[in-house]
Order: C-alpha cells, then sequence, then structure tokens
C-alpha cells in the first residue's frame, strides 16, 4: 500500500505538486492523468525518491520512505519503473539490460538471472531479441525490454511515466497488451498515461492533477462520465 | 640546394634509440596523466564542494601556463629550492603526466556528463548502486565519447614531447639537434627525425581508430 500525505514539491520558486494526499491500495492500478506540465510524472518520481518532496511524507506498507535516513536503494527494489524514453542500457544486449540488476543488486547468479530474464522476455514477447542490442529494436520493442527489465526485480509496485507517449501510433497496442498482462497477475500499478481509453479500460481508480493540483479523484467509470470539477470537464472535453 | 643524406648515416643508430626514450617517457607520462586524470574526473562529478574546488584549480594551473614552463620549474627550479636534483627523465614524467591530467580530467567529466542522464535514473530505479553504475553502465559509454578527444590527447603529448629537449633530455628532438651541430647540417636530421614522429602519430591514430570500431559494436 502507498500513502502519499500532503507531498508538496518545489523546483526552485516553482512549486510543480502543491499538498497531495491519496492512497494506492494493494493490487490496485491507478491512472494519472491531466494536462502537460501539471506534475504527474513529478508526482510519480516522488514514489521511488527519483524526486524528494519538498515536504510532506509518503508510506509504503507503512514505511515512512520519506525518511532522511532511509535506504534509497533499498525501496527502489521493490518498485520498478518504466520511462517515457526507455533508457534502456545502450551498451548491453536485451538479455544483458534484463538480467543485470537481479545479478548486481540481488545478487544472483548469471545463469539464475538469465533465465529470469529469458522467462520474462518470452512473456513481453522478445524471446527471439535476446541477442539484439537496443538500438537495433523498434520504439514498441525497446519498451517492452524496458518492462522485463523491470520485472525481473520481482517488484511489488510499478511505475510507468507516460510509456506509450514516444511511440510510433502503430506501436502503442503492442506495449498496452503487455500492460494489461501485468494488470492480470494483481500488481499495484501507478501509471501515467495520455490514453484515456486504457486508463477508463484498465484503472481502478484515476487521479486528474491539474497545477500541480489533485483536482479529482475516483472511479474510471465516475470520473469519464460524472466529472465533478470544471477543471476535468474542461480537461476531458478536449481530449475524448 | 645541397641536401646530403649519406652524412647522417652513421649517426641513424644513435638517433633511432631516440624513438624509445621518446615513447618510454611519453608513454609513463600519458599513464599518469590518464590515472591522475580520472581521479580528478571523479573529483569534478561529485557533490562535494572541496573535491570539485581542487581538481578546478589543479586544472585551471596546468592549463593556465606554458608546458615549457612547468618543466622548468620542476627541472630547475624545484632543486634550488630543494637542494635536491631532479633527473631529465622524472621531471619529464612529472611535467607531461601532470600537465595531461588536467586536459584528461577534463575530457573524461565532459564525456561522463555526456552520457545520457536517463541512465543514472534508470539504474538508481533499478536499485543499483554507485559503484557497480559508474563500472557497468556509466563508465562504458563514457569511454565512447572519450576515446577520440583521449587518442587527440595522446598524440599531442607525443609531439609535444620535444619540448624536454631544452632540459637535455636525450630524447628524439635533442638527438636530431646534437647531429645537425656534429656535421654542420640541420636540415637532414630534422628531416629524419620529423618522419620518425609522424609514423609515431600516425600508428597512434590507427590504433585509436580501430579502438573506436570496437566500441561501436552496439551501434
Amino acid at each position: 500500500m502507498i500513502k502519499a500525505v500532503n507531498i508538496t514539491k518545489d523546483f526552485g520558486a516553482n512549486t510543480v505538486l502543491k499538498d497531495i494526499s491519496t492512497t494506492i491500495n494493494h493490487g490496485e492500478v491507478v491512472a494519472i492523468i491531466g494536462p502537460s506540465g501539471s506534475g504527474k510524472s513529478t508526482f510519480l518520481r516522488c514514489l521511488n525518491l527519483l524526486e524528494e518532496p519538498t515536504s510532506g511524507n509518503i508510506f509504503i506498507n507503512d514505511k515512512k520512505i520519506t525518511d532522511k535516513k532511509i535506504d534509497k536503494l533499498a525501496i527502489r527494489k521493490n518498485i520498478g519503473m518504466v520511462f517515457q524514453h526507455f533508457h534502456l542500457f545502450p551498451h548491453m544486449t536485451v538479455l544483458e539490460n534484463v538480467a543485470y540488476a537481479p545479478q548486481k543488486v540481488k545478487k544472483l547468479s548469471k545463469t539464475e538471472a538469465e533465465s529470469i530474464a529469458n522467462k520474462l522476455l518470452d512473456k513481453v514477447g522478445l524471446t527471439d531479441k535476446v541477442a539484439a542490442y537496443p538500438n537495433r529494436l523498434s520504439g514498441g520493442q525497446k519498451q517492452r525490454v524496458a518492462i522485463a527489465r523491470a520485472l525481473a526485480m520481482e517488484p511489488e509496485i510499478m511505475l510507468f511515466d507516460e510509456p506509450t507517449s514516444a511511440l510510433d501510433p502503430e506501436m502503442v497496442k503492442e506495449v498496452l497488451d503487455v500492460m494489461k498482462d501485468l494488470v492480470d497477475t494483481g500488481m499495484t500499478m501507478v501509471i501515467v498515461t495520455h490514453e484515456m481509453n486504457f486508463a477508463k479500460e484498465v484503472a481502478d481508480k484515476v487521479l486528474f492533477l491539474a497545477d500541480g493540483v489533485l483536482v479529482e479523484e475516483g472511479r474510471p467509470q465516475e470520473f469519464f462520465n460524472h466529472p465533478k470539477t470544471e477543471r476535468a470537464q474542461d480537461f476531458l472535453a478536449k481530449v475524448l | 640546394m645541397n641536401l646530403d643524406f649519406s652524412q647522417i648515416v652513421p649517426y641513424i643508430p644513435f638517433m633511432i634509440e631516440g624513438i624509445w626514450v621518446t615513447l618510454g617517457f611519453v608513454f609513463v607520462s600519458i599513464l599518469i596523466g590518464l590515472i591522475l586524470g580520472i581521479i580528478l574526473a571523479l573529483f569534478k562529478i561529485t557533490k562535494s564542494k572541496l573535491l570539485i574546488g581542487v581538481a578546478d584549480v589543479y586544472t585551471s594551473i596546468f592549463r593556465g601556463t606554458p608546458l615549457i614552463l612547468q618543466l622548468m620549474i620542476i627541472y630547475f627550479a624545484i632543486p634550488q629550492l630543494t637542494g635536491y636534483d631532479i633527473g631529465a627523465f622524472v621531471s619529464a614524467i612529472m611535467a607531461f603526466g601532470l600537465n595531461s591530467a588536467a586536459y584528461v580530467s577534463e575530457i573524461i567529466r565532459a564525456g561522463i556528463m555526456a552520457v545520457d542522464r536517463g541512465q543514472i535514473e534508470a539504474a538508481e530505479a533499478l536499485g543499483v548502486s554507485y559503484r557497480p553504475m559508474m563500472q557497468n553502465i556509466i563508465l562504458p559509454q563514457a569511454v565512447k565519447n572519450i576515446l577520440p578527444a583521449l587518442m587527440n590527447e595522446f598524440i599531442t603529448l607525443t609531439k609535444e614531447s620535444a619540448i624536454v629537449s631544452t632540459i637535455g633530455y636525450l630524447d628524439l628532438m635533442r638527438r636530431a639537434q646534437i647531429v645537425g651541430a656534429d656535421i654542420y647540417r640541420n636540415f637532414e636530421p630534422l628531416l629524419f627525425v620529423g618522419a620518425i614522429y609522424w609514423v609515431m602519430v600516425f600508428v597512434l591514430t590507427k590504433l585509436g581508430k580501430a579502438a573506436e570500431r570496437r566500441l561501436r559494436q552496439s551501434d
């Protein structure tokens, strides 16, 4: 369970997150939506401490991860992250990309790590690409490798930062399909996305952020059909 | 025009020997420059103001003054201060090594900074700690950015090494001067060692290109 309490984040004089509080339950799939620059990604990045909140606290399974003395790396082992621009390691093959962290962080043997990696790459449909380098892959393939890489650490929570925004339109589906499979396994997922239909279909809860404020929060059916705030109505009128 | 290369023939072994003298101290200088340069570069990318300050002052001094001055200070001036003589070889490797470290540290720092920040974030998000992240993810990618500039630095150092002739070190350059003084002809010995310098740089360039090609495997 993730609990954010009064999260505020300043970049210099700029306040990008204002007093955000929410709870994400175990096994829940949460879609974070909102206009560009609303702080969606920053909020997501606070959850694995890639950004440190200026004030407020985040608890994961009742552990206060915003504690100054916390071992950030230990927290992150348990939280997978998928980036908009993939950030695969370009000098490693697909298999090495996925098998790297289990070896270095979990201290698994090369054989164990590669067996995990092979299974995951099979799951995301990339068995034939294990020996390829990332720049030989399409965007959709890269993102599926990135998902496999994050899953290889067997995290409890997965964060997705606009996973399909950098993809050509015809590759969006293959990535969303992999994510749907993941939803079916009961993984706790927090997804920053512009794919409204996907959010509608798979999310248990939608968070709507605008100008750093959590404007609305609710079940997707309610939110998409009967947005309560004018800001959300305005936004949905433009994107749907 | 009365070039006569036959006159330098007896001196050829003497000049050829200079190749090893030059290569020897250039190699040691490169090694010192590389090791010290890596350390300084690591200082420069830390968050410690003290370490950054030390590395920046170092770089500023060694890049901001002539190499020949640094060499003269080590060879002539320091012994005056301490009363201990520093030999020509040690002076040479100190001057060239310390000087090269300043340039190398900048090359490496820039190479590391040029690696996409997303790579660090991806490693951090996976829970990878600083050391393996630098070792396995950042530095291997930085090397690709660094190598061409580093080769350039090695080539410059090889050529600039001729400056040690000013402290009487018997390198290629100095030998050409000695031969010139001996036979009262300068063009032939200078042309001869000039050709040798060119071949050394040519080989270095080829080695650099080969190394770059190997590193481009993943492109």
